[in-house]
């Protein structure tokens, strides 16, 4: 196998692992074609630290004589530093890891050599099936079909092979509106709100151009999906100025004229680069421990992480609001209906609708809204915070996505099935993993890696109860009203659990966090103790009274 | 007794403070004695003790009616329309007068009747006793003893009677070291460390002058390093910023320089005085009260206003102090520049990490008791009790206060009480509703005699302490000694303190509160076990005649599963504006604010404006 060849030195003893706010520990490391593997020495308290090089973001090299340091820098941020004796044996190992960090073919990526430990119970990558969300829908309402047009991919490459679209439109319509988007992401539905009817969809910009060119299939599958009478909303996710320029490429975006059932409203949330500048950061900022209060606020601030969050939060609440309270339709787009859009519809429906916020709910939301919609998962999560390559494609829109979920769950700790840690899970297995799940950058591109048959599910993982457990939040009560999450920048927070994880000692954080499901448990058990004495109690008076009947 | 309105007005709207669309309630507002207050059209109260306004202003007229602004203590900011201007007018001049007082009897204290009998009252103003704390932390000892020098407030005015002072600190030595000191505040004992035999020390600033020193001054010193058996090198902790320690020089005051004393460590720590203190706060809460913040206006903000800043430098410093204890066992002497604002902050702060007594509701007590009250800090004027000097005016407990928050937030399972604790003490320490607080030193409460006139706010503080238990408190499983991280990102603006009235900007369900209610069910539930199995047990062993009887008693058999969490509904709240105001949950008026867009529908589309954003009512 090639990984041999990248391994020139597969193992170095004496070395010295140093991490924030451990001490140094002395062992050996290994390499093998996927992880780096360092196991302390000490017999009692063996430890052992398995990396995945895929989820290294990047590494340095220094000496100091013959003694190489290296520093290993991680997609999930996290920062180690290995010193490894002699000189030779540390430039070798820091070329591979380089090397086996950076491999171009996926299928050459860990997930198609992992064979699982565990007992597979469910399938993962048949879990979420499209025409089962389709079943669901069908229950409710009769005005849409699941339409097969894409089944090759062949009218629209980022789209699934099976889409949901408006009863009243055949395939025929559909290939023309699919012309008039760009990348051919026709509008599709997105959610269904079951309260009043109202629907939300997505799609790509409208291929206007400059001389507003018309396509009245799209004015007509849009219009399919309004009351009569009633009034629609497009959010587009770009501010008017960027759509309008959009025109001169060639893009655009829905004229009044055309459109006259439906009221557009732009909002800003950034993509590419700026937002991958802005973890950078971010990430910069929050590692230095030598800031002073004004340098940490003012690093904090010309991060924009928190404006990005605001932003996309707000756009979510708007598209949420029109639906609930103003019981109209909506339809979002930016450019490639991929990013912004996605945000802004997935965060919507947790908003709106509570199924969203139990466990199996929201991977069904990952699935449909991001891996389905065809968010293209591996170039923008190819590099993460530390990354110098400045690939326009890499940005953390599914970070940011994650980053909102989270701030909503401090808003509404009681509302959602799953905790923190089930967030960061996602975070961390969309940049590194060793299963298929966010592998490709879209269902075709999943197709042709045939992952479902060479790799496994990340559902397949974590839908076990020995996983489950781990990511239940204790204090759920399922809540099924809708959500409004405050966006004053007083109520958002800076995600600690992720970007401090690794730059402050937790040790009571995490011992308050136990104790506080001490009491949860206790209070359970106890509960169901009373009741059980209550019913003995209850039986014996029964009992007592039969018998003095008798 | 129905209360006396001395002035109602009718359909006065009371607008949101946050909202860009107007959006208000309306009602009718009274003035009483000692409250304003307003009853919406859903009979929702809105109490504001006088006390408590700090500013009141006049809009100017709009079509809509007057605008009254009233900003509060407590930092409620609560904006009403009035229909009429001179309805306004004279609302706004009775509160200017009702709101500045200018004698000490006319606070709500001397009138606060809350049904206690005069033996209640004594006890209740006894339940701190400060000799007693002086005895838990081991004085007086072989070389610590009780000073009666200040007995009759001869030698310091703001200091408290008993003081303790280094046994080999002779009553000259006293005497020539306190005429030494500004405002005769010479060295005294703060806390004493008894494992490390260490002691923190507190005073004002020499009056060194750029050469002049005092003998018996330099002696003082040396004697509390010599009761120190641990280490003979002592600190001496400036906790000023050096500049403004140098000008005070020219002033004839100044610093301890380190070549006339023997034994000292000489060191500035930086935090700033009240003036820069009250202007911060000023440009805190001008940002956090602006109207559809964007984030990056809200972070340079709070940048600019440098609060967080000075959190963090009176922290620092109180982690300064408690190495010099902890890891060399050395004392400290601590001051500033009268010794009763930055010193009392960094005395207490340090004692609060040394010692876990002062993380207790009790301890918590004390601790204010000793630092800050009977040392003098002048609570009257940097809580503008009465109408004075505004340049005296200084949110220094505040920040107290908000630096043990942050030390609450970094170690949740080391303290007893909780967040609404120190919210209500900040509470009362402006509503001048209690005696502890009046006043600027010991003296002149005395003279105010306000243990036979008023009441002590710590009983009721005790009496309802249920509401301000932590209940993930676990001593056990906390270290004696705090050491607190202090890196700038461990510091978070207060949310819950500056907008504590803003109940739309909070977490619409608190874990907190759940947590709290069901600890408090746990130890209910307990019980009932208890209960339950004694029951069993006696009916599986009981004469027929005791079975007939029990049967009757329960012929309603309890229900098979608990609903409602029991307790939270009993207490009498002690003023009754807070409990409607800090539960979160569950209410139904408060709205979410996408203010943007609000504006931007507005804007753009005119045909859409009613935006009302119901509230999720929540179930915990």
């Amino acid at each position: 196998m090639e990984f041999a060849e990248l391994i020139k030195t597969p193992r170095a003893d004496n070395v010295v692992l140093h991490r924030p706010f451990y001490l140094a520990v002395e062992g050996t490391l290994c390499l093998t074609g996927h992880h780096l593997i360092f196991s302390s020495r000490r017999q009692d308290n063996a430890e052992e630290l398995w990396l995945l090089h895929s989820n290294i973001d990047s590494i340095e090299k220094r000496f100091v004589g013959s003694l190489g340091t290296i520093i290993i820098k991680c997609k999930d941020l996290r920062i180690i530093q290995l010193d490894i004796p002699g000189m030779e044996e540390c430039l070798n190992i820091a070329s591979s890891i380089e090397a086996l960090s950076t491999l171009d073919s996926v299928t050459l990526m860990y997930p198609f050599f992992y064979r699982p430990m565990f007992e597979i119970v469910e399938d993962g990558w048949r879990s979420f099936l499209p025409d089962q969300e389709f079943e669901l829908l069908s229950s409710v309402t009769d005005e849409w079909r699941l339409s097969c047009i894409n089944k090759e991919f062949s009218v629209c490459p980022s789209y699934p092979p099976v889409v949901i679209v408006p009863k009243s439109i055949d395939d025929e319509a559909l290939r023309k509106v699919a012309m008039f988007r760009h990348g051919s992401r026709f509008p599709v539905l997105s959610y269904y709100h079951k309260k009043n009817g109202m629907v939300m969809m997505r799609s790509s910009q409208p291929l206007t151009g400059t001389n507003g060119r018309r396509c009245k299939e799209d004015e007509k599958l849009i219009n399919a999906t309004l009351r009569p009478g009633k009034r629609g909303y497009i959010i587009d996710t770009r501010s008017l100025n960027v759509a309008q320029q959009a025109r001169a490429k060639g893009g655009g975006f829905e004229q009044e004229a055309h459109y006259p059932q439906w009221r557009r409203i732009h909002k800003c949330i950034e993509r590419f680069n700026i937002l991958q500048e802005s973890l950078i950061k971010l990430v910069e900022a929050c590692n230095d421990q030598s800031h002073n209060m004004d340098r940490w606020l003012s690093k904090l601030e010309a991060s924009n992480w928190l404006t990005h969050i605001k932003e996309i939060l707000t756009a979510a609440c708007l598209a949420a609001q029109c639906i609930d309270r103003e019981g109209a339709s909506v339809l979002v787009h930016g450019t490639e209906g991929t990013d912004s859009t996605l945000q802004v519809t997935s965060l919507a429906q947790i908003i709106l609708d509570p199924s969203c916020r139990t466990i199996r709910g929201f991977e069904s939301l990952v699935v449909r809204e991001w891996l389905q919609a065809g968010h293209p998962f591996q170039q923008r999560c190819a590099q993460s915070a530390y990354s110098n390559s400045k690939q326009k494609w890499e940005a953390p829109v599914f970070l940011l996505f994650l980053d909102c979920v989270w701030q909503i769950l401090r808003q509404f700790p009681c509302s959602f099935e799953f905790n923190e840690q089930f967030l960061i899970m996602l975070f961390e297995h969309a940049y590194a993993s060793q299963f298929g799940t966010f592998l490709g950058n879209n269902e075709n591109e999943r197709s042709k890696l045939k992952l479902q048959q060479k790799t496994m599910s990340l559902w397949s993982w974590v839908n076990r109860s020995e996983e489950l457990s781990k990511f239940q939040n204790p204090l759920f009560e399922a809540n099924s009203l809708v959500i409004w999450p405050s966006v004053a920048p007083q109520s958002l927070q800076l995600w600690e659990g992720v970007f401090l994880r690794w730059n402050r000692p937790s040790k009571f954080l995490d011992e308050a966090q136990e104790e506080m499901i001490n009491i949860i448990k206790y209070n359970k058990e106890l509960q169901a103790k009373v009741n059980a004495l209550r019913r003995q109690l209850a039986e014996m008076e029964t009992d007592d009274r039969m018998q003095e009947n008798l | 007794p129905p209360p006396l309105f001395f002035l109602q007005v009718e359909q006065v709207k009371l607008l949101d403070r946050f909202s860009t669309s107007n959006k208000s309630l309306t009602g009718t507002l009274y003035l009483t004695a000692t409250h304003l207050l307003f009853i919406d059209s859903s009979q929702r109260e809105t109490w504001i003790l006088h006390h408590h306004i700090a500013a009141v202003e006049k809009l100017p007229l709009t079509t809509s009616g007057c605008p009254l602004v009233i900003q509060c203590k407590n930092f409620r900011i609560v904006h009403f329309v009035v229909p009429r201007e001179r309805d306004c007018h004279d609302i706004y001049n009775s509160l200017l007068q009702l709101s500045r007082t200018a004698k000490y009897e006319e606070l709500y204290a001397f009138s606060y009747n809350p049904k206690q009998n005069k033996s209640e009252q004594v006890k209740g103003w006894q339940l701190i006793d400060l000799a007693e704390e002086y005895k838990r932390m081991g004085v007086p000892n072989a070389n610590w003893q009780l000073s009666d020098a200040n007995r009759d407030y001869k030698i310091c005015e703001t200091y408290p009677r008993e003081l303790y002072v280094p046994r080999t600190a002779s009553k000259p030595i006293i005497v020539g070291s306190s005429k030494f000191r500004s405002k005769g505040r010479f060295p005294v004992l703060s806390y004493y460390h008894k494992n490390k035999e260490a002691a923190i020390c507190r005073c004002s600033q020499p009056l060194s002058g750029f050469s002049a020193r005092c003998l018996e001054d330099e002696h003082m010193l040396q004697a509390i390093s010599k009761a120190n058996p641990s280490n003979r090198y002592m600190y001496v902790m400036d906790t000023r910023p050096k500049l403004n320690a140098m000008a005070n020089r020219a002033a004839g005051k100044g610093y301890e320089n380190e070549d006339n004393y023997s034994n000292i460590r000489f060191q500035f720590v930086g935090i700033e005085n009240i003036h820069v203190m009250r202007s911060s706060l000023q440009k805190l809460l001008e940002v956090s009260g602006t109207k559809g913040l964007s984030v990056n206006d809200f972070l340079s903000g709070l940048e600019n206003s440098g609060w967080l800043r000075h959190i963090k430098a009176v922290l620092d410093a109180a982690v300064f102090l408690v190495k010099a204890i902890a890891v060399e066992s050395a004392s400290v002497l601590v001051h500033c520049s009268d010794g009763w604002d930055r010193t009392s902050q960094v005395c207490s702060l340090g004692a609060l990490l040394l010692d876990s007594y002062y993380r207790t509701i009790k301890g918590f007590m004390v601790l204010i008791e000793k630092d800050w009250i009977s040392f003098g800090h002048k609570f009257s004027d940097r809580c503008c009790q009465l109408d004075g000097d505004p340049k005296e005016i200084s949110p220094v407990f505040t920040q107290f206060l908000e630096s043990v928050w942050n030390l609450t937030e970094q170690f949740p399972q080391a303290f007893e009480y909780n967040e609404a604790f120190l919210l209500q003490i900040h509470e009362h320490v402006h509503s001048c509703q209690f005696g502890n607080f009046l006043g600027n030193c010991q003296k002149e409460r005395e003279e105010l005699k306000l243990k036979e006139k008023t009441y002590s706010l710590w009983p009721f503080l005790l009496d309802e302490q249920k509401k301000y238990q932590n209940p993930l408190y676990n001593p056990d499983l906390s270290p004696e000694l705090l050491e607190p991280n202090t890196v700038s990102f461990n510091f978070k603006f207060w949310r819950n303190m500056y907008h504590q009235f803003d109940r739309s900007m909070h977490p619409r369900q608190s874990v907190f509160n759940l947590i709290m209610n069901m600890s408090e069910q746990n130890k209910q539930l307990e019980e009932d076990i208890k209960e339950l199995e004694t029951k069993i047990k006696r009916r599986n062993g009981q004469s027929d005649v005791v079975l007939v009887k029990e049967h009757q008693q329960s012929a309603h058999p309890a229900p098979m599963a608990l609903k409602t969490p029991p307790c939270f509904k009993k207490e009498q709240p002690l003023i009754p504006v807070n409990d409607a105001v800090r539960t979160i949950e569950g209410s139904n008026t408060a709205d979410n604010r996408y203010s943007e867009f609000v504006a931007e529908f507005s804007k753009a589309e005119p045909a859409v404006v009613s935006l009302e954003y119901g509230v999720a009512r929540m179930t915990c």
